[in-house]
């Protein structure tokens, strides 16, 4: 039990609105052990931009926290005083963003940014300087000493988009949460960028939550995933599992939408007809229902849990217990 | 005779050499992909067709008439003939405009006076598949892929010959991206439009082009059909973009070419070969400046090609 870094419990999420509450978060439950990758995979509105900002608790001021728990290193984040969950952003749990663009302040030095983020260090100016050209080093940027008093508008997007990952890994976090770090990069920089992170995962041994929308590249990265559609997990366990004997005909028809699977020309690609339901008025029965064309009387009325299929493999449809039956 | 034919296209702001002479046809009913990477100078390229950005030497031929150069006064009976679908498919509606008036604003340009707006406004709907009742709906009420059809509706307006578009699926949900691609390839065959596509998403032209042209550094290096291109690539760069698409499959085991760095600045452009720095396959004799060489319409510049 003690490998569990991060423990998402039963999360439930709110947002208070003119039209009424809407349920971004519903029942969320994944844990991310130490020193494994964990990638989010979803479309748009499924929930993983409230996910993260649940976690660090950067949420807006009409978020309710319905229900459940957030557990890092097993103390509960949603009940500590935000004194202590300052002292634990950017020093235990670091982020990297998705817009490299937008990341750095424009009117510092690189060096400048990399200094400050160091406050908490009783180390030398010199010392601390030393530790970010070695940083820089780390991600791959040549002649890191004199790159350190250039500006952000000197650095290409991919090399901003490594430098926010030095200055993540800088206080040798535990968690790294990476959102869509690669969505706004070329394809040639995203497996730069990939290559990158598994490298220095493995030097700097922590754990990464790693969002994306990309499967080709959560298939090549992570050891698990976590598949999210319109605010709860619809599937989870190991990238081979998700990726070969999916359980979830979301997930199963996500991975069918990939271009990337279809190697001869196609005139017509598949797609997922349908919207993602409206979050302030919830339908009844399985989130997916409407887009699916396998359900049942069943899916209309009750709510599918989270069940365990097997060791490491959970979905929430009816069809997995009716197999079981059977 | 080509629908579209660019010769030696180029074009610098100030010392900013962003195209160094580009040259591709399209025919009438064809789908052309220019692919490359950030800065390769894509952009630009369609930019220039549509007299939205300057290009001080070269040729454009539409049908046969020289555009390059031309006043906005006689490009502007043109552009029923081109239409242009922007990259980001909000930021390109006017935030205070209905659907109504973004799609049929073009017809008001134009002054065709005599349509029945209203009646245009649900056609056009009806061709992308959005309900007509969208017409009365603002861009922010739109979600990315509906905001892309009506991008696509306002394209159509005019019954375009050539359609430009830059990065269409970016920023799509892999769910709907298939939706717009079998709209475009539909679109395509019913009406017969030809099509430019800038991307570098290589699992999307695989499924739109016929051809498709690699750019690097404000140059294209390899052109051919997109079945040639994808089953044989012959210039180190190609082959480079091609093994760096990740696949949706945690056993696949990728014969990845690592490419070194990043592209250099246009203001330093290398002497000889300029891929020569980045390229793994480099040579010696890669000092020498590759000239452009086609062999049974497989376009290609490179002086160590591939086999």
């Amino acid at each position: 039990m003690t490998d569990r870094l991060l423990e998402i419990d039963r999360l439930s999420v709110d947002y208070e609105t003119a039209r009424g509450d809407l349920k971004a978060l519903r029942d969320i439950s994944f844990d991310v052990r130490k020193g494994e990758i964990v990638g989010i995979v979803g479309e748009s509105g499924c929930g993983k931009s409230t996910l993260i900002s649940s976690i660090l608790r950067l949420t807006a001021p009409n978020t309710r926290f319905r229900q459940g728990k957030v557990r890092f290193k097993g103390q509960d984040l949603l009940q500590l005083p935000e004194r202590k969950m300052r002292d634990l952003r950017g020093a235990d749990i670091s982020i990297v963003f998705q817009d490299p663009m937008q990341t750095h302040n424009p009117v510092l030095s690189i060096g400048q940014q990399m200094l400050d983020i160091q406050h908490r260090s009783k180390a030398s100016k010199a010392d601390k300087r030393a530790r970010a050209a070695q940083m820089l080093g780390a991600v791959g940027i040549p002649d890191p000493e004199a790159r350190l008093d250039q500006f952000p508008h000197e650095f290409s997007g991919g090399m901003r988009q490594r430098i926010a990952i030095a200055m993540a890994l800088m206080s040798e976090p535990d968690l790294l949460i990476a959102d869509e770090p690669t969505t706004a990069l070329d394809a040639t920089l995203e497996v730069q960028i990939i290559e990158r992170l598994q490298e220095l995962q493995q030097e700097f041994d922590c754990a990464i939550l790693f969002i994306s929308h990309h499967l080709g590249v959560i298939a090549e990265l992570c050891d698990r995933v976590v598949v999210m559609y319109a605010g709860a997990v619809v599937e989870s366990g190991e990238v081979r599992e998700i990726f070969h004997d999916p359980k979830h005909p979301y997930t199963r028809r996500l991975i069918d939408c990939d271009p990337g699977h279809i190697k001869e020309r196609a005139r017509v690609l598949p797609t997922i007809p349908g919207e993602v339901p409206d979050l302030a008025n919830l339908p009844g029965g399985c989130i997916f229902r409407d887009r699916c064309d396998q359900a049942t009387a069943r899916c209309m009325s009750q709510v599918p849990p989270l069940a365990k299929l097997k060791e490491g493999h959970h979905a929430a449809c009816w069809l997995n217990h009716k197999e079981a039956a059977e | 005779m080509s629908l579209l034919d660019v010769k030696n296209l180029k074009t610098s702001y100030g010392p900013v050499n962003v195209l160094a002479g580009v040259s591709f046809t399209v025919e009438p009913g064809e789908t052309y992909a220019l692919v490359g990477e950030s800065g390769s100078g894509k952009t630009t390229v369609i930019r220039a067709i549509a007299g939205l950005a300057p290009a001080q030497d070269g040729s454009v031929k539409f049908d046969g008439r020289e555009i390059r150069g031309a006043s906005e006064r006689e490009l502007r009976p043109l552009r029923k003939d081109i239409a242009m679908m922007f990259q980001d498919p909000v930021g390109s509606l006017s935030p205070r405009l209905t659907i109504r008036s973004l799609i049929t604003e073009p017809y008001r340009i134009q002054g065709m006076k005599d349509r029945d707006l209203d009646a245009e406004a649900r056609r056009l709907l009806e061709m992308v598949n959005l309900p007509a009742h969208f017409a009365d709906r603002y861009p922010y009420q739109l979600s990315g892929g509906q905001a892309r059809r009506v991008g696509v509706a306002r394209a159509l307006a005019l019954e375009p010959k050539l359609i430009l578009a830059d990065e269409p699926t970016a920023g799509l949900d892999v769910s709907v991206q298939g939706e717009l691609l079998n709209l475009m390839n539909d679109l395509r065959e019913r009406l017969g439009l030809a099509m430019v596509i800038i991307t570098h998403n290589l699992n999307v032209v695989r499924h739109v082009a016929d051809r498709m042209g690699i750019m690097y550094l404000g140059r294209l290096v390899e052109e051919g059909t997109t079945e040639a291109i994808f089953k044989e690539p012959r210039h180190p760069y190609t082959r480079c973009l091609l093994s760096a698409n990740p696949e949706p499959d945690p056993d696949a085991r990728l014969e990845r070419i690592a490419l070194k760095g990043e592209p250099p600045s246009l203001l330093r452009r290398p002497k000889g070969c300029e891929f020569r720095e980045r390229c793994p396959f480099a040579q010696e004799f890669c000092s020498q400046t590759p000239q452009w060489e086609v062999e049974n319409g497989h376009g290609l510049r490179c002086l160590a090609p591939l086999s």
